[in-house]
Order: structure tokens, then sequence, then C-alpha cells
């Protein structure tokens, strides 16, 4: 496990990482704060409090991006490749440690959310964690975290350059997928197979009914259930990592 | 020990190198010399299994680079000085690459004391000067203490005072033993450098030999020869040695052939000479008369 602790070294010997995690966390749990604190006419759900969790995934997955981007940038992936000349394992242990790490600040920003909504709100008597729904809305979000730093680092790797991955990642994330509701007849059924839209179906997805207003929260969209719709996105995300191993490896370095 | 044989890299439809075999000897310093773009960077790529062959192989110590476990511990290369995360510290570049291989730490400081950048260590590598650069390149490829070295270019844009340092640096790796494998696209710096020479021009061996061989080759037997009748003695030269054109005036230079020789061919021959001069062209103008072909054809394509 020598290469988990490379690539944690190298995360963690530049400053990007720090500055994606920062703002993360700020965006995310300052936004619902500021949610939060506004939230006055009834009890504030469960659902509320992750909310903002969106901003924090693009930001998460700009940083995995960038983990690979960067090193085509600088080279340093031509060093490792002379270090480690297999190529595949080197990758998968930074996919390991940038997935973690996202996890790791999806915990802290829904569990952070979570705790700043229980603070501020009027009302916080639907905030409890009672159910397992309740516990997945706010803890799935590191899940979906990860999953979204896997994808990123695949893309990175298939593009190589930073302006490119981040683009890609973006531009499908915050438009395709809401453009594409927009074509006549099939839009729908499109739209609800696109993977960020699946993904919060996994966060969103079959809130308890209690406290929720008919038809309050976020739309949620999707043909399955919560856990498989973050199946669904996990394995997208693995496929095009696995895509981009098996590129990585064809290709001239 | 590098055995390259029939190694061939196309991209597309340019040909950057062809069909090219050589061998690099441990216990001394090689030198691979050619013009910009005649595949230098590219078979070292090849060597170090980054870029993939379209054909041939190579191999270090009899293996595939590919197939080497933790190759840092027989191979040291340092292709571009410039491969490291601008905002990381010297101390920690090394410390990935050395624990990538299994490299104790202690490793880290050893080698970066080797090329004098223990005060620097903690600095971050953004801020070197190409020098420094170099140096933490070169820090790099000792950390698994291995037998065979390359490095492209190393004294590209360094003051005269890292070029000698590095010059001596490679003459003590070769002393103890180790093979050490250097690109250049200046005769000059290898003449000083490399006790052996490989030479390529537009991706083909041109020359595999020792330095002093080639330089010997190159810069000797070469006679300007004027004449009425040069079409004639072109022809006549030409079942003799490698006849050229003189770049300067309507002459010829031939290569190969003794002054004497060419003086008695001609008078064999009823042929009038107006000069007849042997040459002792310098080091560059005899490297850039062998390569001349293959850059003229290159820059032609």
């Amino acid at each position: 496990m020598t290469l988990l602790a490379v690539e944690r070294i190298k995360l963690f010997t530049t400053r990007s990482p720090w500055w994606c995690m920062l703002l993360a966390l700020f965006l995310t749990i300052g936004l619902t704060a500021v949610i939060a604190a506004n939230w006055n006419n009834a009890p504030m759900p469960v659902l509320g409090a992750v909310y903002t969790h969106t901003f924090g995934l693009y930001v998460i997955m700009v940083m995995a991006a960038l983990a690979v981007t960067t090193e085509y940038r600088f080279g340093t992936i031509k060093a490792t490749f002379l270090a480690v000349p297999d190529r595949v394992s080197p990758l998968i242990a930074k996919a390991v440690v940038v997935a973690l790490l996202a996890g790791l600040v999806g915990e802290a920003v829904g569990f952070g959310s979570w705790a700043a909504s229980w603070l501020l709100a009027d009302d916080n008597s639907q905030l409890a964690l009672t159910t397992a729904n309740d516990w997945r809305h706010v803890a799935g979000v590191g899940l979906v975290y990860a999953a979204g730093a896997v994808l990123a680092l695949g893309v990175g790797a298939l593009v190589r350059q930073t302006a490119g991955a981040v683009s890609i990642v973006l531009v499908f994330a915050l438009v395709l997928e809401s453009v594409v509701g927009l074509i006549p007849n099939i839009g729908d059924d499109i739209q609800k197979w696109m993977p960020f839209t699946v993904a919060s179906k996994f966060i969103f997805g079959d809130p308890d009914a209690s406290g929720m207003p008919d038809g309050a929260g976020p739309p949620v969209v999707g043909e399955l259930s919560p856990w498989g719709s973050f199946g669904y996105f996990a394995a997208i995300s693995l496929a095009v990592f696995i895509i981009s191993l098996v590129v990585v490896k064809k290709r001239d370095a | 020990m590098i055995e390259a044989t029939g190694l061939t890299k196309h991209y597309g439809a340019t040909k950057a190198v062809e069909d090219l075999s050589f061998t690099v000897s441990p216990g001394r310093v090689t030198g691979f010399l050619g013009p910009n773009g005649a595949g230098k960077s590219t078979t070292m790529r090849m060597i170090l299994g980054l870029d993939r062959p379209t054909s041939g192989t190579v191999l270090i110590d009899g293996k595939n680079y590919l197939d080497l476990h933790r190759p840092l511990d027989r191979v040291g290369a340092l292709l571009d000085a410039k491969w490291v995360h601008p905002n990381r510290s010297a101390r920690a570049h090394l410390q990935w690459l050395a624990r990538s291989n299994g490299i104790p730490d202690r490793r880290v400081d050893e080698v970066l004391d080797l090329v004098g950048l223990t005060r620097v260590a903690k600095r971050r590598a953004g801020g070197f000067s190409l020098g420094m650069s170099q140096r933490l390149g070169i820090a790099g490829t000792l950390l698994g203490d291995p037998d065979v070295l390359l490095f492209d270019e190393p004294v590209n844009g360094l003051d005269p005072e890292g070029i000698l340092w590095i010059r001596q640096f490679m003459h003590r790796l070769a002393d103890e033993g180790r093979t050490v494998f250097v690109s250049s696209h200046l005769l000059s710096e290898m003449a000083q450098t490399a006790q052996d020479l490989i030479v390529i021009g537009r991706g083909r061996l041109i020359a595999q030999t020792s330095t002093r061989q080639f330089i010997e080759d190159a810069a000797e037997d070469t006679v300007k020869v004027r004449s009425p009748q040069l079409d004639r003695l072109r022809e006549l030269l030409a079942e003799h040695g490698r006849v050229s054109e003189s770049a300067t005036d309507a002459a010829l230079v031939v290569h190969g052939v003794e002054a004497s020789a060419i003086g008695e061919l001609a008078a064999r021959h009823g042929i009038t000479l107006h000069e007849l001069s042997p040459q002792l062209g310098s080091l560059e103008e005899a490297f850039m008369q062998l390569t001349k072909e293959s850059v003229e054809y290159h820059a032609h394509d």
C-alpha cells in the first residue's frame, strides 16, 4: 500500500486540494446556514439541510479532476509512470485516496449542514435523524462525493487538461442534464437517466412524509430506488474510470 | 547496458525513429547525438516505456522497462527537469518518488546532499533556477542508486558552471561502473562529456563509435576541390569516397580520400584542378555535414 502513501503525499503537498475542500465546506454549510436562519414558517425538514450539497459536489469534482490533470500539466505523471511502469496501480491508488477524501468532505458537508440547520432553524423539531431515510439524506452526501470524485478523476485522466476536464464535468452536470429535459417527447425519459439527476435522487428521494407538505422539497425524478440510484451513479463513475485506465495504459505517456 | 534492436516509432505518417539499433555499455558515458527533432527524446521515452515502439525492442540489462519491479533501483532517468509540481517542495517531490519504490526517507536527504540542495530542500520547486531544477532532477535519478542512468539534454540552458558540474558528475557515475546515456544536439558538448557516441539523424542511426574515432573520421580526410570539370570529377570521386557540394562556393568536398589520391586521379583522367586543399573543419561543421542530409530532408517534408 505504498502507492496510497505516495498519492497522499502528492495530494497534500500542493495547495489546490486544500482550497477546494475549504471551498466545498464553506459553500455548502454557509449557504445552508443562511437558508436555516431564514426558515421560519414551518419546521425545517432534513432535506432542507442537505439541499446545498450539489455545490460542494461540483467543487470536489474539480478537485478530483485537478488531482490528475495537474500531473499531466507539470509532467509528474511521467515521473510517476517511470517509477511505477504498470500505470494502472498508481491511478487506482489515486482514485482510492481522492475518493476517501471526497467521502470525508461529503460527510463533513452533510453533517455540518445538518448541524448548522439544527442550530439556526426556528423550528428544528423535524431535523432529528430518526429513520434510515433521514440518515441517507445526510450521510449519503459522502457517498455521492466519493463516486463523483472517481468520475471526475476518470474524465481528467482521459482529457489530460484541467480546462477541458473541468468544463466537461461542469457543463455536463450543470447545463446538459437540464437542457436535455427540453427535448420534446423523449427529453424527460432521457433526463431521468442522467447520472447527476439520478444521484440527487439518492440524496433527496423517498423522504419521510411527516412534516413534509405535499409536493414540497426539491424535485426528484428517476425510475430507481434511492439506493438503486446510487448504484447507477457509482457504476457510471466506475465505468468512466475503468475506460480511462484502459486508455492511459495504451496511450503514449 | 541498453540494447535497442530495430526500434521504430511512427506518429501517423511521421517517422520519428526508424529501425534504430545500438548498444550502450556500462562504465562509460555514451552520448546520444543528433540535431533537434532527430528522434532522441522519442528514443529515450521508448527505452523507458513511456512511448510504445511501433516495432522493435529495447532492453535494459536484458529486460523491458515495463517489466521492471521498482525500476528506480535499476534505472534513473531525467528527461525533463521541469517534471515537478511547482508548489511542491524539493524534498516532498523526492519523498513521493522514493516512497513509490520503497526507498527509505533517509535516502532523500542523502541525494539532496549529493547534489547540494540540502539548504533549499523545503523551498517550492517552482521557484528554482534551471540549474537547481536540473540538480533536483538528478537527485531524483540517484534515489535508487541505479546502474543505468539516462539524461535528455541535461546541459540545455545551463550556465558554464552548471555544465561543468553535470559533466563531472556524469564522469563520476560512469567511473563507478554505471551505464550513462546522455543526449545532446551539441557535438562540442559531447566531445567533452562522452566517451562513446551514438549519432542519429532523422530517426536513423548515422554512427555508433567512440567519440575520438567519430571526431577523427568526421574532421579528417576532407578535401576541397575546385575544377572546371566538376561534374566529371564528381563521378570519378564518388567511386572512391563520399562527395558533397561545398556550401559556400562551386566546389566539391570529398570525404575519405587523401588529397594526393585526388590529384593523381585527376591527372590520370586529364582533369584540371584549380584548388586541392585538405580541410581541417571544425567539429560542428563535421557534425552538420554528417547530419545535413537528414535535417534538410526533414525540413522539406
